[in-house]
């Protein structure tokens, strides 16, 4: 019996210590972005003398950044339900002809370099004014969130019991009405999981950043970041402590839909 | 994918995307239409977009490879269709090889080492000890941290003089000089390699992990019973059960390692002396560095067709899975 219970905490030392490693540079990360000299090999390895002068520095630089961030993240969100749910539902619940090759498409458009998609969006957004603009990110962003939505929200409303939809329609509802009404309440977790996936994709979104704009004057915090690195970097404080604000959505994205985000892996493509 | 072959008789009563269900009169031509498009109303707004957004780039990309398409032309509007001169210039501008080289290395690399730390991982993690499940999900991090985030402080631990990985091998004694990960050509592929490994093992062992639990308890008693444990049990019941999985794990990850543009981009640009360039880089280079949009699109194209191959294969092995 003991060596059982001894045998179980010596897997739960090693799998912190697995963790640990695995998650050394999101921890140096935030260890260096605390220190003020993090420029050479005076940083230690534990914040001792712990000051926000990064942050400071990152929040006066990266601000405006961080804005047009949320807000590319916001509007993509929106997008995003707004032609993804539809369509889950549709090809949830009806079994029209071409329902298949529909979700073969949504498959391979998972599997479309961005750089692809930017090469030919360019030209295009430079003649209808979509370059360097909060819109025009959103709509090409949502090339990364749409398929993945579409077939995330699929699986989740197939398990949807037909008969209550019967008995909407019965009751006198639009299908329209029904899915407004029944389909998207009862999907309120898959919908929420799929807003919380876009918003990710989005805000770390940074092919189209870089490609899609020519100015400073709509820049994604993403930008903000590169634009430390592609120049030689003197202080390591503000570069850190900005991909430490950067990576807030994420960490509240694995408080919030921990059991969820596995679904997230498969990208809606394995079942 | 599945379940529409699956689903037997009682669905397609609903193939007329009415829900009235079995033994309802059909009350008038116009309404019959009326319900039969209606599926496609909820459908019209994703097949907008996707015709948009990935019909026309992939459309306008074909065209865009046979065109001197360059700065110019967003001046002047004028394309001059050039047949396969593009395709011809990206075959012997020398980078071309170096580029289809790396980009086989840093796939195959990259891959192995994500698998296979994955695997292990995954098998590890199937005990059952005190906080596993914490323990597994703080492994998703790296994976949902933007990834030039990731890059920067990555750029500073491989860092030469000043970084913590040099640092500390140097305080080990295992090496006696810095080593210039990301500033010698000979390092450089491995570095942004060991980077790319990192940001794939949450996505192996979510997807392992799953395929993992899936395998019946019974087969190892029974295993178990004909003195399979141990490595054996891995080998004789593991790993067969596993091999859907797996391939599926192995050609998304092919898939999405193809893509790789942030981390390169983050890390080195595609330097030192192009030892990190790959066709995803080197297409964002010709585009949008030497604005020659033409070129560019003839490297997406090219690209694109190895991206299919493996997508193809993917869905292939989805549907014979499946056993659609």
């Amino acid at each position: 019996m003991k060596r059982t219970h001894l045998g179980k905490y010596l897997y739960t030392a090693l799998g912190i210590f697995f963790t640990a490693m695995m998650l050394f540079p999101v921890y140096w990360m935030v260890n260096a972005s605390l220190q003020s000299g993090a420029s050479a090999a005076n940083t230690s390895l534990v914040p001792d003398h712990p000051t926000v002068a990064a942050y400071s520095r990152a929040f006066s630089e990266q601000l405006g950044n961080l804005g047009t961030s949320l807000l590319i993240g916001l509007g993509t969100v929106a997008l995003t339900l707004v032609i993804a749910a539809p369509a889950a539902y549709s090809l949830a619940m009806f079994r029209v002809r071409g329902s298949r090759l529909i979700t073969v498409a949504l498959l391979i458009a998972q599997m479309i370099p961005g750089v692809v998609i930017a090469n030919s969006l360019y030209p295009a957004y430079a003649s209808l004014g979509l370059l360097n603009n909060i819109p025009g990110l959103v709509l090409a962003d949502a090339t990364t969130s749409v398929p993945f939505a579409v077939l995330i929200l699929r699986t989740f409303m197939e398990a949807i019991p037909l008969a209550l939809i019967e008995a909407a329609r019965i009751d006198g509802a639009s299908h329209f009405r029904a899915f407004i009404s029944v389909v998207l309440p009862i999907s309120r977790n898959a919908v929420i999981t799929a807003g919380l996936f876009s918003f990710l994709f989005a805000w770390s979104d940074f092919i189209f950043a870089l490609t899609l704009t020519t100015t400073n004057s709509v820049r994604p915090i993403t930008l903000g970041i590169y634009s430390y690195l592609s120049a030689a970097v003197q202080n390591w404080g503000p570069v850190l402590a900005t991909s430490v604000i950067a990576s807030v959505p994420a960490i509240i994205l694995l408080v919030l839909a921990q059991r969820r985000i596995a679904a997230g892996a498969f990208g809606g493509a394995v079942k | 994918m599945t379940i529409v072959n699956r689903v037997p008789q009682a669905v397609n009563e609903f193939n007329g995307g009415s829900y009235a269900g079995a033994g309802r009169p059909p009350r008038s031509r116009r309404r019959a239409l009326r319900s039969a498009l209606t599926p496609w109303y909820f459908l019209a707004p994703v097949l907008a977009y996707l015709l948009l957004f990935f019909g026309y780039p992939i459309v306008k990309n074909v065209e865009m490879g046979f065109q001197d398409y360059s700065t110019s032309t967003f001046y002047t509007g004028v394309a001059p269709w050039v047949g396969f001169a593009n395709y011809s210039q990206v075959f012997h501008s020398g980078i071309f090889t170096t580029a289809l080289t790396n980009t086989a290395v840093f796939t195959i690399g990259s891959i192995t080492g994500q698998f296979v730390l994955g695997l292990a991982l995954a098998v590890f993690f199937k005990r059952k000890f005190p906080l596993n499940g914490v323990l597994r999900s703080l492994f998703l991090l790296p994976w949902l941290i933007p990834l030039i985030a990731s890059s920067a402080v990555w750029k500073w631990i491989l860092d030469q003089d000043s970084g913590v990985l040099n640092q500390t091998l140097l305080n080990l004694h295992l090496i006696h000089t810095p080593i210039p990960w990301l500033s010698s050509p000979s390092v450089a592929l491995l570095a942004v390699m060991i980077v790319n490994i990192w940001l794939g093992i949450p996505f192996n062992l979510t997807i392992l992990y799953s395929g993992l639990q899936a395998i019946p308890a019974e087969q190892y008693e029974a295993g178990a019973l004909d003195g399979a444990t141990g490595w054996k049990a891995f080998w004789y019941i593991t790993l067969p059960n596993l091999r859907p999985v797996i391939g599926i794990v192995l050609m998304l990850g092919v898939v999405y390692t193809l893509k790789v543009l942030d981390i390169i981009l983050g890390l080195t640009g595609g330097g030192p002396a192009n030892a990190t360039q790959t066709l995803a880089t080197e297409s964002y280079q010709q585009s949008f560095t030497q604005f020659q949009f033409g070129q560019g699109a003839a490297l997406s194209n090219i690209l694109i067709v190895i991206s299919l191959v493996f997508t193809m294969f993917y869905l292939r092995s989805q549907r014979a899975q499946t056993g659609a």
